[in-house]
């Protein structure tokens, strides 16, 4: 076993672990922090295939921010596991369907004449001087352009909608502007008056 | 130096060599980092003692110089405590992962032209993903700890932390397109010339964006709601005590040498030095090796860290929040066109 | 027009620029530290330390036990038991102790003696090392009158003139 393959199924071995205990460990948060490793497990097999801005960017955007939000959701909720599992015996055979399809699915495609190992030989290894990413770059902004594109408008579209849903009128909060806090000056504010009363 | 040790490593079997010069090399970065953090901790409490009119530690050795020594001492030998019902091993394994990225990241740190441990090509993607990983001990210590105070500063850092990525990640941007590379040396290279030719002009807005949302990412003062003696107590690491606790101050401390010393790779020119094309004065200057420039530059950004904790308030949380959305990432987007411009016209000397 | 300069300010950081120069300015400034064990700032001759009960020149010690202090102390920090001396009879303290955890030291009893036998020094340098020790009987408050007589007397006299 080369030193390659030594490393490929360390990581791999890491991600399988991880995640089977992400979908059987009881609680949320320690699922959530079971996830974030096989991320990271992850971005090491994509190392391993010369994707260093792929398995870079899955931690910085999966590990780096999105798990961060995640765990903090988990955190905030109070789950009662109980009601959870309640149904676990009703829902066990389309469980084991739907994973029975997936599965299928999955050996279809892999299996099948179209995908499978042998339509896809193993590309090899790039020279050291060649740049995964610029190469990325210039196919994404070339060829892919339009889907690229398309992927960014309804990105922004769902931002655009997430703020919105959540956007509470100004009435309901009772934010100051620190702009308005911080341009006070003793101007707007004191009234100097003569007291009249005084001089009897 | 190195040469003689490659010698002497080249008699051994490939794979033993390779790794005894990794550690090696590894070794000559972490251990100066170290001793960098104790006594950036005394000149800390040293700068902001003298901004007080007071003197600041003078008594454990000669003018307080072991001081750092004296506290590792100290915190070495106390007792460490686990809050009751707090996940044990999480609650152990927290400081180490906050720890472990912010040594990590030095992996691809140039200190001099070639004098760096692996030369990756995405070297600024691999330090802005590894720094962002460094959260995790901060949400699992809030989490771990079984504590209201530890919770709630641990949100605050995690919410601040991935708010100010964003406002950095751009300003980084910036650089990328400036430079054309996400390699740290092409990015210093790309600035030779003068003083003139540094980034730091061109991407002015970007420059001090990207300083103070490192500030912010260390969770150092003015951003320290983390950590909140005043409302939260200490924040994410209350529960924490002796070795723990201080494995917490060497990430941050080794965090904010990082931020500093990637700002004057980025911005003041790294290791090139600010006396090129001068005529005579370049001449002068030659026999100064680089990496006392670059550290005289990092030394700047770090003693700006210490003047800002003396002399501004911590800010509001919503105002970090408002900071970092509102004001810095449409200042770094509309910054961001400009560059674009000056590099699609070449607009000289820095895009030519 | 205010809106812009204010709006202006703001994005090139004024206000911190300013803050920054003072503290920086403060940074070279002399500095005021006094190395305490080294070096020690001047006390009044009317600074409240520690208790003493003081003796008459011939050795004749003068509380006799009227209780005044026990009665202004705000902190109830004074007991006081009294009765005749079993040589000549006369009124005498037969305890007198002070919790100095519960004196504020206010200069009250100082105040109220009749005969300046109860004082308070200068001295502000002691510590106790077990529970206990932090109540002054009669016998340690004697000795520490005894011992600083002088400086106790002569503390008094500068102060004599503005009684």
């Amino acid at each position: 076993m080369t030193f390659e393959e030594l490393v490929f199924y360390f990581f791999s071995a890491i991600l399988v672990f991880a995640a089977t205990m992400v979908v059987f460990i009881k609680k949320p948060v320690h699922a959530a922090l079971y996830l974030v490793l096989a991320f990271f497990s992850s971005a090491g097999v994509w190392l391993l295939l010369d994707a260093e801005f792929l398995a870079v960017t899955l931690v910085l955007v999966y590990v780096g921010a999105v798990m961060v939000l995640f765990l903090f959701v988990v955190m905030m909720l109070d789950i009662n596991l109980a009601p959870l599992k309640e149904g676990f015996a009703r829902y066990l055979p389309a469980g084991i369907l739907i994973g029975l399809v997936v599965l299928a699915e999955l050996a279809f495609v892999f299996l099948g004449d179209y995908f499978g190992p042998e339509q896809y030989p193993n590309p090899g290894h790039h020279p050291a001087d060649y740049s995964n990413t610029a190469e990325l770059g210039s196919k994404l902004y070339t060829e892919y352009f339009l889907a690229f594109e398309l992927a960014a408008v309804i990105l922004l579209v769902a931002i655009i909608a997430a703020i919105v849903l959540t956007l509470r009128p100004k009435r309901w909060s009772k934010y100051v502007s620190p702009e308005e806090q911080v341009s006070i000056t003793r101007k707007g504010r004191v009234k100097l008056v003569d007291p009249k009363a005084d001089k009897d | 130096m190195l040469d003689a040790m490659n010698e002497l490593l080249a008699g051994l079997p490939e794979p033993a060599g390779y790794l005894i010069l990794t550690v090696a090399k590894i070794l000559a970065i972490v251990l100066p980092i170290m001793i960098g953090v104790a006594y950036l901790t005394f000149a800390e409490r040293k700068v902001i003692g003298y901004i007080q009119v007071r003197v600041g530690p003078n008594r454990v050795g000669p003018r307080g110089w072991l001081q750092p020594i004296a506290d590792g001492v100290k915190l070495l030998f106390k007792e460490t405590i686990v809050p009751t019902n707090a996940n044990k091993f999480l609650f152990i394994i927290a400081p180490v992962l906050t720890f472990a990225p912010s040594i990590a990241a030095w992996a691809v740190v140039p200190f001099d032209d070639g004098l760096v441990l692996t030369d990756v090509d995405a070297g600024l993607l691999y330090i802005l993903a590894i720094t962002s990983v460094g959260v995790y001990g901060v949400i699992i210590a809030g989490w771990a700890s079984n504590s209201k105070y530890a919770l709630l500063g641990a949100l605050r850092s995690a919410a601040q932390i991935v708010s100010y990525e964003i406002a950095m990640g751009f300003a980084l941007v910036g650089v990328i397109l400036a430079a054309g590379s996400l390699n740290l040396t092409t990015i210093v290279e790309g600035q030779s010339g003068s003083i003139l030719h540094w980034y730091w002009l061109p991407l002015l807005p970007l420059f001090v964006i990207y300083f103070i949302s490192g500030v912010a990412e260390t969770n150092r003062a003015p951003f320290d709601v983390a950590e909140g003696e005043s409302e939260i107590v200490a924040g994410f690491h209350v529960e924490y005590s002796a070795m723990t606790f201080s494995v917490f101050f060497l990430a941050e401390y080794a965090n904010m040498i990082l931020v500093s010393l990637l700002t004057a790779l980025m911005f003041l020119g790294g290791w090139l030095s600010p006396f090129q094309g001068i005529p005579v004065l370049e001449d002068l200057f030659e026999p100064v090796p680089g990496i006392v420039w670059l550290l005289l530059k990092a030394g700047f950004f770090l003693f700006l860290y210490l003047w800002f904790r003396a002399t501004f308030p911590r800010y509001r949380y919503d105002q970090i929040m408002r900071l970092g959305w509102k004001v810095f990432i449409p200042i770094t987007i509309v910054w961001l066109l400009v560059v674009g411009v000056g590099v699609v016209a070449g607009i000289g000397p820095w895009f030519d | 027009m205010n809106k812009i300069v204010a709006y202006l300010k703001s994005l090139l950081l004024w206000e911190l620029i300013q803050g920054l120069r003072l503290t920086g300015k403060y940074l070279f400034s002399k500095k005021i530290t006094v190395q305490y064990p080294d070096e020690k700032t001047p006390l009044s001759p009317r600074f409240r330390g520690l208790h003493a009960l003081r003796r008459y020149p011939n050795g004749e010690e003068r509380c006799i036990a009227c209780k005044l202090c026990e009665a202004v102390c705000p902190a109830l920090a004074i007991t006081i038991e009294a009765g005749p001396r079993q040589d000549d009879g006369t009124r005498r303290t037969t305890r007198y102790e002070i919790d100095l955890f519960k004196c504020i030291f206010c200069g009250f009893c100082e105040e109220s003696c009749p005969v300046d036998s109860i004082v308070e020094t200068d001295i502000f340098e002691y510590h106790f090392e077990q529970r206990g020790e932090q109540i002054m009987d009669k016998q340690k408050l004697l000795a520490i009158g005894d011992k600083y007589e002088e400086r106790i007397a002569r503390n008094r006299m500068l102060d004599a003139k503005y009684r």
